[in-house]
C-alpha cells in the first residue's frame, strides 16, 4: 500500500506536486471543508437552542460550557494521577525507612483507592463492551455457520432469532442480574457482579445480527463452489475452512459491525442500571449529583460516547478490509 | 481391443419441478474406452451438462447407472475431475492456491510438500500459466481462468476428465491454442476425456468419437460418429482434408437437418 494513494492524503499530495490543482482543491473542499462547515452549523444551532432551555439545574450546556467541563475533567484526572503517584512515593519512603531500621521488617504496598476519573470510566466501558462483544461473536459465528449451511436449520432457528432480536436490553437486565447472583457464588469473585450483569446484557443483545448475517453469508456460497468442493471430496471441516468461511466473511463482518454498534449503545444503558463503573454510571452519577456542572459533564459524556462509538466502528471496518479477500467491494 | 473403462447403461433422469416432474434424459447408453476422447454435441438445453453431472456424481440418475472400471458411480470424487462450464475457481485464492487445494486433497499423504509444489507448478506450466500463477482469478483474463481450471483438473491425475464447454467463452485464437495444448496433453497422459462442445470443428478435431444428442426434453443419443483421423492432428493440414470435411458435414447435417432447433 502506498500511503500517497490513500484517499485522505492523495489530494494534498497531488496539490503539492502540482497535478490538476483545481480538481485537487475541489476534492479537498469536499473532504475537509464540507464536514467542517457541517460541524460549525451544528455548533451554532446547539448554542442557539441551549440558550433557550432553562432547567432546574441551570441553563442547558452549550458548546462553550461543555468544553469547559471537558477541561475540568482533564484537570481532575491529572490531579488524581498526581495524588496516586504521591501516595505510592510516601509508601516507598516509609518502607525504605522501616527497612533501614530493621532489614527483617515486613513491608506492604497498599493499592491506591481513589475514585475513578472520567478517563478510567471510558477504559472500564471499553473493557466491558469488548468482552461482551467477543464472547457473543464466539457464540454467534459458529451458530450462524451451522444455520446457514442447512436450510432446515435455518427454518428451525429463524423464528427464535427474529423474536429475540428486537428485545430491549432493559428487559434482559433484571433476568441477567437474578441469574448471575444465583449462579455466580464464590467467596473470592474474580469478576464484579455489576460487570457480569452489564457484560451478559450486552452479549444477549449483540448475538442476533451476527447470527443472521453470518447465516446469510454462508448462504451466498454458490452451487458452483459446492460442486467444486464435492468433486474434490473435501471433508466437512476443510469445506468450512476453505470455502464457506472466506465466502461468508464480508457478510459476517457486516453483522459483527452492526452487533458492535448495538453493544456500545446497550452498554451505556446497562451500566446505568447495573451500576457498573463506566460511562453509563458516570452519566447516572452526575444526574443524581445535580450540581450546576452536571449537565455540562453529561454533555461531555454524550460527545465522548459518540466519538468512541465512531472510532470503534472505523476499527471494525479496518479489520474487515484487512481480512476480506474482495478488496473491490465498497465498504462504508 | 482395450477394456471398457466407463459405461453408461440406460441412464435417464427426471427433475422434480413445481409444475411436476421434468424428464430431461432417457435411455443413454455409452461405452467409453481408456484413453478415449469423446465429445458430446447437441443444441442448447438438450441435457449435455446433465449427462456430465451424472457421470461426475453431482446428479443422481433416476434410472440406469454409471460404471467406472466395473464400480458403480454414486457420489462425486477426484478420480472424475470436472472442468466446469464457468471455470468455478475460488475467487479468494491465487491460481497456484486453487490448484494446490486439489493437489493437497488428492495427494494428501503420497507426496511430500516439495513434490506437491513441483507438481502444482508442472501442471500450471502445461497450460502456460506459470507466469501468472500467483495472481487471483479477478486479475487474469477469461482464457487464463479456464486454463487454471484445466490445470486444476489435470493436477488431480483423474481417471476421467469431464469438461463442460471448456473453451466456450474464449476468442478464436486462444481457443485454437488451448485446443492444441489439450490434444498434446491428452495424448501424452492418455486420459479418458468427455468434453461438451457447441463447436463442430472443435468436436471433429479433438475427438475419437462424437456423441450427438437429440433435442430435449426427453433427450437421448441420436447418433455416434467415429472419427478415424490419425494423431497428431494439425488443424491447417486438415482444413483441406476430404475425410475431415466429410465428418464435419455429417455432424452439421445431424444438428441442422435432423435435429433442427425449433425456437419457441
Ligand atoms: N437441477 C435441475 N432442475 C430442473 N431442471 C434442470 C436441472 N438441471 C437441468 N435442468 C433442465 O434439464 C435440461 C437440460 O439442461 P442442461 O443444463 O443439461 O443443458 P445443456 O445441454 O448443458 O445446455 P447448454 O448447452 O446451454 O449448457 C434443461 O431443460 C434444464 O432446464
Ligand atoms: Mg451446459
Amino acid at each position: 500500500m502506498n500511503p500517497l494513494k490513500w484517499p485522505t492524503i492523495e489530494p494534498f499530495y497531488k496539490l503539492v506536486i502540482g497535478e490538476n490543482r483545481k480538481g485537487q482543491l475541489n476534492a479537498i473542499v469536499k473532504m475537509v471543508g464540507l464536514p467542517l462547515t457541517g460541524i460549525f452549523v451544528f455548533l451554532l444551532i446547539w448554542q442557539g437552542a441551549a440558550s433557550h432551555i432553562h432547567t432546574s439545574l441551570g441553563q442547558f450546556p452549550g458548546p462553550q460550557q461543555t468544553y469547559e467541563q471537558f477541561v475540568s475533567l482533564v484537570d481532575e484526572a491529572k490531579a488524581s494521577s498526581l495524588k496516586e503517584q504521591a501516595f505510592y512515593e510516601r509508601q516507598y519512603v516509609r518502607n525504605e525507612k522501616k527497612l533501614a531500621a530493621n532489614s527483617e521488617a515486613e513491608v506492604k504496598v497498599r493499592d491506591y483507592t481513589g475514585p475513578p476519573t472520567f478517563f478510567d470510566q471510558i477504559g472500564r466501558s471499553l473493557v466491558t463492551v469488548i468482552s461482551g462483544f467477543l464472547l457473543a461473536s464466539l457464540i454467534a459465528v459458529p451458530i450462524g455457520i451451522v444455520i446457514g449451511l442447512s436450510s432446515n436449520a435455518y427454518a428451525a432457528f429463524n423464528p427464535i432469532i427474529q423474536i429475540f432480536k428486537p428485545v430491549s436490553p432493559l428487559a434482559w437486565l433484571p433476568l441477567v442480574t437474578m441469574v448471575v447472583s444465583a449462579v455466580y457464588v464464590t467467596d473470592d469473585p474474580m469478576f464484579d457482579k455489576a460487570f457480569l450483569n452489564s457484560m451478559f446484557t450486552v452479549l444477549l443483545c449483540c448475538l442476533w445480527p451476527t447470527i443472521i448475517n453470518t447465516a446469510a453469508g454462508v448462504a451466498t456460497v454458490t452451487q458452483d463452489l459446492k460442486n467444486v468442493s464435492q468433486v474434490l471430496s473435501l471433508n466437512w471441516w476443510t469445506h468450512i475452512r476453505k470455502i464457506v468461511l472466506p465466502c461468508s466473511i464480508p457478510m459476517m463482518f457486516t453483522g459483527l459491525r452492526i452487533s458492535f454498534g448495538i453493544a456500545w449503545m446497550v452498554l451505556i444503558a446497562a451500566e446505568m442500571l447495573a451500576q457498573n463503573p463506566g460511562l453509563g454510571k458516570f452519566v447516572w452519577d452526575e444526574f443524581q449529583n445535580g450540581s450546576s456542572d452536571s449537565l455540562g459533564r453529561i454533555m461531555v459524556a454524550v460527545v465522548v460516547i459518540g466519538i468512541v462509538g465512531f472510532i470503534l466502528d472505523r476499527g471494525m471496518l479496518m479489520i474487515q478490509q484487512a481480512v476480506s479477500w474482495d478488496k473491490s467491494a465498497t465498504l462504508r | 481391443m482395450s477394456e471398457v473403462h466407463l459405461e453408461l447403461t440406460n441412464v435417464g433422469i427426471e427433475f422434480p419441478t413445481p409444475r411436476g416432474p421434468f424428464r430431461a434424459l432417457r435411455d443413454i447408453n455409452l461405452k467409453i474406452d481408456q484413453g478415449e476422447f469423446v465429445s458430446l454435441i447437441g443444441h442448447s438445453g438438450c441435457g449435455k451438462s446433465t449427462v456430465l453431472n451424472i457421470v461426475a456424481g453431482l446428479y443422481e440418475a433416476t434410472e440406469g447407472g454409471v460404471l467406472l472400471d466395473g464400480r458403480e458411480v454414486n457420489s462425486p470424487g477426484p478420480e472424475r475431475a470436472v472442468v466446469f462450464q464457468n471455470h468455478s475457481l475460488l475467487p479468494w485464492l491465487s491460481a497456484y492456491e486453487n490448484v494446490e487445494l486439489a493437489v493437497d486433497q488428492v495427494f494428501k499423504k503420497s507426496k511430500t510438500a516439495a513434490e506437491k509444489k513441483e507438481w502444482i507448478e508442472y501442471n500450471l506450466k502445461l497450460v502456460h500459466m506459470d507466469h501468472a500463477m500467483h495472481k487471483r482469478p479477478d486479475e487474469i483474463s477469461g482464457g487464463m481462468k479456464q486454463r487454471v481450471g484445466i490445470a486444476r483438473a489435470l493436477a488431480m491425475q483423474p481417471e476421467v476428465m469431464l469438461m463442460d464447454e471448456p473453451f466456450g467463452a474464449l476468442d478464436a485464437l486462444t481457443r485454437a491454442h488451448l485446443q492444441d495444448s489439450l490434444m498434446e496433453i491428452q495424448k501424452a497422459l492418455n486420459n479418458t476425456v468427455i468434453m461438451i462442445t457447441h463447436d463442430v470443428d472443435e468436436a471433429v478435431l479433438l475427438s475419437d468419437r462424437i456423441v450427438m444428442m437429440t433435442n430435449g426434453p426427453n433427450a437421448t443419443i441420436g447418433e455416434i460418429l467415429k472419427i478415424d483421423l490419425p494423431h497428431p492432428r494439425d488443424r491447417l493440414a486438415l482444413a483441406d482434408d476430404p475425410t475431415y470435411n466429410h465428418y464435419r458435414s455429417e455432424v452439421m447435417r445431424f444438428l441442422y437437418e435432423k435435429q433442427r432447433k425449433v425456437e419457441h
